[in-house]
């Protein structure tokens, strides 16, 4: 186990490098200058050259990753002398159109963007898990059928159509909602749920019917396994062979993928975060594809891919505990 | 005679499919009496698991049609509630699965499965002595190093141990019978006949009935006292396994016996060699199942198609036959197997 875990943690900090270099490549190739990005609108091309070189934007590709990386251990000052910003560690970059390190961005957005996934993540498990196991247990019966034609509904719908959908129904039509404004959960619990109920609704009808369809096949695959038959022929009540040998191995797979996209969502919902105008990463990535915001760009992609990473780790070691096969023997 | 664990009347399994009603077990009867070993061979599709399964009450009731009786322990296992017949299981009767690879499950030591089974009729028992149960169940069946095995994961074993292990957990509760379903098919020869000397020298130590179905007739011949040879979900022929072997009488006995003697050694008990093929379970030829197949059935004028033969006892062996021909047909079948 500790072999397995150490194997999986070291493959873990090798991609999460590969994946900084990887982003920090995809957006020194663009076509866009980073240095006719510091200016704006003051922008003259004596100005852009000197920032080139204030910034070190002329610098080779491999000696601006060394910096970057840098940055990110220890902090780093971008410019010199008056018009000098430095960004603490682990600094990202530097955001000229926001006029903001690129840390504290992502920090002021991350929460936003956590509280969406989280709540959604925890509904979408519990319907999708739950009425899968209800699909798998009445199979072919009207529950089963009543689930399976929900789903697809649920799956047919464009994520920003029905956000606008629940918004109008709940905000405009009947007016049981106020129009979404992010509140910390710590400061207002109640106002915290009342802004997020929508976008957890949307996420969970989003991504529940896949869940249903994963738990009820993996019910179902499970049932006809001999061990489970050797379980009943045991004496074993209905239940306790449910618990221990049918759902133990339907829901393994399930959380492999319950993990990832849990590391997807955290990146940020773009969609969702945009229809109900929360401030999260989403919103801030797209803010800063439409400004070319190259820092905020490779900062929020890079932290996504990491929410990733990790959690592929985390699904992994949770892998690794559960199933004696992979813990034994590899 | 020893007493009644078993009696099977007429039983009758049909399952609806899109393709139309699967005719899987069409009438038959039998009983199991205390440490008796019945053998049911027959070839695939014949109905055998089905059989064990009902008996087992683990056949779905909303997707099979089940008629005749099953009494098993005081009751009868088609019209006993769910609750009824899972206090059966494991005591009354205990099952053997013919894949030891997949029959256990593989998130759970072999101790906790072994536990587990005893807990369901003992469920007073502690922790600790449920894991000496185990302990002494791995010994019995004859695991080397009980000990370490007892907290090892199923895959970190081979299939003859893991076969070994499924046996133990079917008689920890010491159950009246033992149904075994083609136990030894999936295992490599030299484990095959380890694994049927160990459940042998087992049923008489806990005293078990044991239904061994196989296609192997080798297998039957080793080891059952009673044969019941199916067909088509229907009895052929049911007898004393050296009446059988001796005076086969039944034309698809006959060829069953014909079939192992001629073969040789690494596919002995294959029983395809039969000309033509199991009929569809669906269609079923009209009168005696067997006739497409059957080389006495164009001397019958027409009456192995039409009238279907019903069980009867012929006095000079005491076997029962479902066949048109009359005894003395019947009696001169085995002439002419040779017994080398
Ligand atoms: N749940 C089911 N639904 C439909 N048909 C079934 C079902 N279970 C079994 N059958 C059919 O019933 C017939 C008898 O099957 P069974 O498994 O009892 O054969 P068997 O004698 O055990 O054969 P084998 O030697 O291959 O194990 C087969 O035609 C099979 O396809
Ligand atoms: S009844 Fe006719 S077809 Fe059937 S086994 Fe006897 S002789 Fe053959
Ligand atoms: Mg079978």
């Amino acid at each position: 186990m500790i072999a397995y875990l150490t194997r999986r943690i070291l493959f873990a900090g090798v991609l999460l490098l590969a994946v900084s270099l990887f982003t920090f490549l995809i957006f020194t190739v663009l076509p866009t200058d980073p240095a006719a990005l510091t200016c704006g609108k003051a922008c003259t091309p004596d100005r852009i050259e000197a920032n080139r070189t204030r910034l070190g934007y002329d610098q080779p590709v491999t000696t601006q990753y060394v910096r970057f990386l840098k940055g990110i251990v220890g902090g780093r000052t971008y410019g010199e002398g008056q018009g000098e910003f430095t960004c603490g560690a682990p600094s990202l970059g530097y955001s000229f159109s926001q006029k903001d390190c690129v840390t504290s961005l992502i920090a002021r957005t991350l929460p936003v963007t956590a509280s969406i996934a989280f709540g959604g993540f925890a509904l979408w498990i519990i319907f999708g898990i739950g009425l899968g196991m209800v699909s798998a247990l009445k199979r072919g019966r009207w529950p089963d059928r009543l689930i399976s034609v929900v789903s697809v509904v649920g799956l047919s719908f464009p994520t920003f159509f029905l956000a606008l959908l629940l918004l109008f129904i709940f905000v405009i039509w009947t007016q049981i909602l106020p129009f979404p404004s992010y509140v910390s959960p710590t400061e207002d619990f109640f106002g915290w749920c009342q802004a997020l109920i929508l976008p957890w609704l949307t996420i969970t009808i989003i991504s529940a019917p896949y869940y249903i369809r994963l738990t009820r096949f993996g019910m179902l695959e499970t049932m006809n396994e001999d061990y489970v038959r050797l379980g009943i022929a045991k004496g074993l009540k209905r239940w306790t062979v449910l618990r221990k040998y049918v759902l133990r191995s339907a829901l393994i797979p399930i959380v492999t993928v319950a993990g990832l996209d849990f590391g997807v969502t955290l990146g940020g919902a773009v969609f969702t975060e945009s229809v109900f105008s929360l401030p999260g990463m989403g919103r801030l990535s797209i803010k800063a594809v439409s400004d070319s915001d190259l820092p905020v760009l490779v900062g929020t992609t890079l932290v996504a891919g990491t929410f990733i990473v990790v959690f592929n780790l985390l699904t992994d070691i949770f892998y690794g505990f559960v199933d004696p096969r992979v813990r034994i023997h590899k | 005679m020893s007493e009644l664990v078993l009696q099977v009347k007429d039983l009758k399994v049909a399952f609806s499919t899109v393709d139309g009603v699967v005719q899987a077990v069409n009438g038959i009867s039998f009983d199991v009496r205390k440490g008796q070993t019945l053998g049911i061979v027959g070839e695939s599709g014949s109905g055998k698991s089905v059989t064990a399964s009902a008996i087992m009450g683990l056949t779905n009731r909303k997707s099979a049609d089940m008629s005749g009786s099953i009494l098993l322990g005081g009751l009868d296992v088609l019209t006993a509630q769910e609750r009824e017949i899972r206090a059966l299981r494991g005591r009354e009767a205990a099952m053997v699965f013919q894949d030891p690879m997949s029959a256990l499950n593989p998130y759970y030591t072999v101790g906790k499965q072994i536990a587990e089974a005893y807990e369901v009729h003992h469920p007073k028992t502690s922790k600790k002595e449920r894991r000496l149960i185990a302990l002494d169940m791995l010994a019995k069946v004859g695991l080397p190093k009980p000990s370490e095995c007892i907290d090892e994961y199923p895959h970190q074993f081979s299939g003859g141990m893991r076969q070994r292990i499924v046996i133990a957990i079917a008689l920890v509760n010491n159950p009246r019978l033992l149904i075994a379903d083609e136990p030894t098919t999936a295992l490599d020869v030299t484990v095959q006949a380890q694994i049927l000397d160990l459940m042998m020298n087992l049923q008489q130590e806990f005293g078990s009935a044991i239904i061994l179905i196989t296609h192997d007739l080798g297998v039957v011949a080793e080891v059952a006292d009673e044969v019941m040879v199916m067909y088509a979900g229907q009895t052929m022929e049911s007898s004393k396994v050296q009446t059988l072997f001796d005076t086969p009488s039944h034309p698809y006995t006959r060829g069953l016996l014909g079939s192992v003697r001629s073969l040789d050694n690494s596919e002995r008990g294959a029983l395809h060699t039969i000309a033509g093929n199991p009929p569809s379970m669906i269609s079923l030829p009209g009168g005696c199942p067997f006739h497409p197949r059957c080389e006495f059935s164009a001397s019958m004028n027409g009456l192995c198609a039409t009238v279907q033969p019903t069980l009867r006892v012929l006095p000079a062996t005491g076997s029962e036959s479902a066949c048109h021909l009359n005894d003395d047909q019947l009696l001169s079948l085995g002439l002419g197997v040779n017994h080398d």
